[in-house]
């Protein structure tokens, strides 16, 4: 496999932002890390994941659809699309790529989101295997591999070396791109590290999450438990679960008048809050219980039930460590069980 | 790049009726003349005053009207309220047509039907019983049982009046929740008027109105002997996207904007109770 | 400490005194405790958890839960009581209706710093007087409990409960603290390396509305940023000023009332001190109308509530902001 040397990466961002915008996860200067656009001196995290998710890249959190000119009785439509320019996303996790599929089967099923379809084929996604997981990962209770993530191209640090591998014809340009600074190696120490890593994904306190008792078949029987109204009981009804989740994709459009026309945008929504479904004449989700189920019915069982069996969640952990009141899907999970 | 789903097209409104005190029907068309896109009966469009909203509603008219599209709408909220006070040849933007159709070319073809509609609930199916007068020969009988909460509040009362009760074909049942002093027809509750007319159980049943006028029809439907497998009805849910992604629609694994909004009964019985 | 709670707590409900009980219940891992309403025995013995990682302030579930049926329990930190204290006399919560005991609480540690310095794969996490062992995937380490304390503990305003029906363990002293240094270290910038400071900060902001529905003293019926018809009701910036909007109007609007408790800054997902805008308040007050702690008691008027011939000028407020 081709590699670079760990101590040369900076040459190696350096080369291939001469080509399209790069972005990679970088430390904020106040903690956490977020992808950021690569110029000298961004340095890359070791950070195991960013606050943010990747799906802001192809899903973010406010664009413009489209503008209006109101004229006396006549309206105006403007479209406001521009092709997108081509760009790399480095050091992209497992969780987060696979995150990209179930956005996928939203966005781009019939009809296309021309918005997100754009920045998708323009995106090259160069992914990283996971060294160092956290407790709070679980992607391998959705039969993710973590040391094997999926992209255009995936690099594998074994500590000294990056080695890097293209899948698609994306990918082989990425590293077409940069294939002036990497060598040929030998992947025996890398291997070691992957078998490691695997050991420890094994021990995870969470390795043994099961998804048994979810799926598309068990609407009933978990849209009715009793067990919603204690699980939700202090939920704050805030929006943080869904905005750093990875899969959370539902999106609100507004207008905003800008004073010399219209300017019709979407943003991130989120079910959880309470005029998700607010209508004129009433709300049939009249409490938190019933929008904070609907969360983890839509990623456990309807997500499931048009998508062959798929789940709506790559077990990143986000909002394990992002719940003001450590609510999550995980002991959602463990509660729901049926042993 | 492929025209998006989200970019509208421009609507022209070229007559505005009042229906009752608080429903006014908008005739439709293309700048350019003509319908701004074809539909079957039982779908909806998005239709919004940039700067105030944009909202679902059903198309009121039959696909076989061939020059323009009309909305009844029931003034209740920002963006209603907005589209009743505009005057004739205001522009809206309008996308669509969104949603499945009441199976008027499958399961309906041929069947006896009965429909049932309260108050604004007409709005949806005066486009299929407009659809079955055009194409008369394709169904059996038309029974139609439509109430509301006075004369005044009847959607559509001329055009029932001076064409659907005049159709020979077509056996009209009007009801108002309160007497009053300038109609002798039949006063009660919807529900209660289906159960009196004792329709014959091969029939084929549309219904469409409130909530609760829904829940008690279909008891009395389920009284008289009809099974959830011969009524149909169309639901409402907040949209946004109109095609199946935005979320807000979502009830279990269906979208009501993409899935529906037309259900069967016995489909919707197989959906969480969350509508 | 936990031990007498729990013992507090079961015998309350034994004796009838109490239906529930609002505390803290332990989750997969050692931090991520989730505020919780018990009503037995048996769940209190299962879940109930007080230690360095029950930071929440369980005050504004009060508002929900005295207005049902029966007397509520409830544990507070003395932070938690001026939260509290404020809430009641905003009459949000039945006074009457809750049993309040105060806890001693000696700081709380911030999982979040416990990260940043590298401790990955946390197993458990165990406190011996002040040290933290953390065991972990990757190996043990120890961390002594105050380098990994959450900032608004490092600056703890009182040890002192305002208010409480019975106490378990010592009460303390309000406490001199440097809570205000900051602020002062901002006062001091030019506008424009504020202003600059402040964009980068918000910028990050999500909208995601933690802060808000934390924040014991954000407990309208209906905010006005939910408000459809208030015209600001959008769930995203629409444009590059609406962010700082949503959080400069926020801390207007609990000027005043706002103990700062640090709920919001603890909650924030991409940690922005949202608290020091609250502190920047609570700095301008106490200079232009005397020292003034919101929650402290429950009968004095607010500054900011209240006419006195003392009043600064507005002029003077109007002065301070001249650069």
């Amino acid at each position: 496999m081709l590699k670079i040397s760990l101590e040369k990466l900076d040459d190696l961002f350096a080369l291939a932002a001469q080509k399209q915008t790069l972005y990679i996860p970088a430390d904020r200067k106040d903690g956490g890390a977020e992808f950021t656009k690569w110029e000298n001196g961004i340095k890359l995290s070791n950070a195991l994941n960013t606050v943010r998710s990747a799906k802001d890249f192809f899903f973010p959190q406010t664009e413009n659809l489209v503008d209006f000119k109101m004229e006396g009785k006549n309206i105006e439509v403007i479209d406001i699309r521009e092709e997108s320019e081509d760009f790399v996303i480095f050091g992209v996790r497992a969780c987060d790529a696979e995150s990209f599929k179930i956005l996928d089967s939203v966005y781009l099923s019939d009809p296309v989101d021309s918005y997100y379809k754009n920045r998708r084929d323009h995106a090259t996604v160069v992914t990283m295997a996971c060294n160092r997981p956290s407790e709070t990962c679980f992607c391998s209770a959705f039969g993710i591999d973590a040391t094997a993530p999926d992209g255009d191209a995936a690099c594998y640090s074994d500590g000294k070396n990056l080695f890097i591998e293209a899948f698609t014809d994306k990918g082989k340009a990425f590293v077409d791109s940069v294939t002036s600074l990497l060598e040929e190696g030998d992947t025996a120490e890398l291997e070691a590290v992957q078998a490691k890593t695997k050991e420890i994904l094994s021990q995870l306190p969470l390795a043994n999450l099961s998804t048994d008792s979810f799926g598309g078949d068990k609407l009933n029987e978990l849209f009715n438990s009793e067990k919603w109204s204690e699980l939700s009981e202090s939920c704050l009804a805030c929006g943080t679960c869904t905005f750093v989740c990875p899969t959370c994709q539902c999106y609100d459009i507004k207008d905003f008048n800008t004073g010399h026309g219209i300017k019709r945008f979407r943003c991130w929504d989120s079910c959880m809050y309470s005029d998700f479904t607010k209508m004129a004449h009433g709300n049939p989700r009249l409490t938190q219980v019933e929008r904070f189920r609907q969360r983890f019915m839509h990623k456990l069982v309807y997500y499931p039930a048009n998508n062959n069996g798929k789940f709506g969640c790559v077990g990143c952990g986000r909002c394990l460590s992002k719940c003001p009141i450590s609510m999550n899907i995980v002991k959602v999970m463990k509660a729901l069980e049926v042993k | 790049m492929n025209n998006d789903t989200l970019i509208p097209h421009i609507g022209v409104v070229t007559d505005i009726r009042i229906d009752t005190p608080d429903v006014k029907t908008f005739r439709v068309v293309s700048p350019e003349g003509g319908k701004v896109f074809e539909h079957m009966p039982g779908q909806c469009a998005m239709l919004s005053i940039p700067g105030v909203g944009e909202a679902m509603f059903s198309i009121t008219s039959s696909p076989t009207n061939k020059e323009y599209m009309e909305f009844s709408i029931k003034k209740c909220g920002c963006l209603t309220n907005w589209l009743h006070m505009m005057d004739v040849g205001q522009q809206i933007t309008i996308r669509g047509p969104y949603g499945n159709a009441f199976p008027v070319e499958t399961e309906l073809k041929g069947k006896d039907l009965l429909f049932i509609a309260g108050g604004i609930g007409l709005a949806p199916l005066r486009s299929v019983i407009n659809y079955v007068r055009d194409n008369r020969a394709n169904y059996g009988d038309v029974q139609i049982v439509y109430g509301s909460r006075s004369k005044q509040d009847l959607v559509d009362y001329d055009e029932i009046l001076n064409e659907w009760m005049k159709d020979d074909n077509v056996d009209v049942n009007l009801t108002i929740d309160n007497p009053q002093n300038d109609w002798d027809g039949h006063v009660g509750f919807v529900p209660n008027f289906v159960k009196e007319l004792a329709p014959s159980t091969n029939k084929t049943v549309l219904v469409c109105g409130p909530p609760i006028m829904i829940k008690f029809t279909l008891n009395a439907l389920k009284e008289i002997g009809f099974t959830e497998t011969q009524v149909y009805t169309t639901m409402e849910l907040r949209m946004k996207c109109g095609v199946g992604k935005c979320g807000r629609c979502n009830i279990g694994n269906k979208y009501v904007c993409k899935d529906g909004p037309v259900f069967r009964y016995d489909e919707l019985g197989e959906l969480p109770d969350e509508y | 400490m936990q031990k007498a709670i729990i013992e507090k707590a079961k015998q309350m409900l034994a004796d009838g005194s109490v239906n529930r009980v609002i505390g803290w219940k332990k989750g997969e891992f050692a931090y991520d405790v989730t505020p919780a309403v018990f009503e037995t025995a048996e769940e209190i013995d299962r879940d109930f958890v007080y230690d360095v990682f029950t930071s929440s302030n369980v005050s504004k579930y009060l508002v929900k839960e005295t207005k049902k049926e029966g007397k509520v329990l409830v544990f507070l930190k003395p932070c938690d009581t001026y939260s509290f204290n404020q809430l009641v006399k905003e009459h949000r919560i039945n006074r009457d209706n809750v049993y309040v005991v105060g806890i001693e609480c000696w700081g709380k540690a911030d999982i979040e710093k416990i990260k940043a310095s590298g401790i990955s794969g946390i197993k458990s996490i165990t406190n011996n007087e002040g040290t933290l062992t953390i065991d972990t995937i990757y190996g043990t380490e120890t961390i002594p409990a105050y380098e990994v304390m959450a900032e608004r503990c490092l600056n703890c305003k009182s040890k002192k409960h305002v208010d409480y029906d019975e106490l378990i363990g010592e009460d303390g002293e309000v406490i001199e603290t440097e809570r205000f240094d900051m602020v002062a270290q901002l006062e001091a910038m030019t506008a424009e390396e504020r202003y600059n400071f402040w964009r980068e900060q918000l910028s990050k902001c999500i909208r995601c509305n933690a802060c808000r529905n934390v924040c014991p003293a954000c407990t309208c019926e209906k905010c006005v940023f939910d408000n459809d018809d208030s015209g600001i009701a959008n769930k995203a910036a629409a444009d590059s000023f609406e962010e700082k909007m949503f959080h400069i109007i926020r801390a207007f609007h609990v000027a005043g009332r706002c103990t700062d408790c640090g709920e919001c800054s603890r909650v924030c997902p991409q940690n922005i001190p949202l608290h020091l805008l609250n502190r920047k308040f609570i700095k301008d007050i106490n200079e232009l109308y005397g020292e003034y702690q919101a929650g402290a008691d429950t009968e004095s008027r607010a500054p900011l509530n209240d006419y006195t011939f003392d009043d600064c000028e507005a002029s003077v407020v109007h002065e301070r902001g001249v650069e």
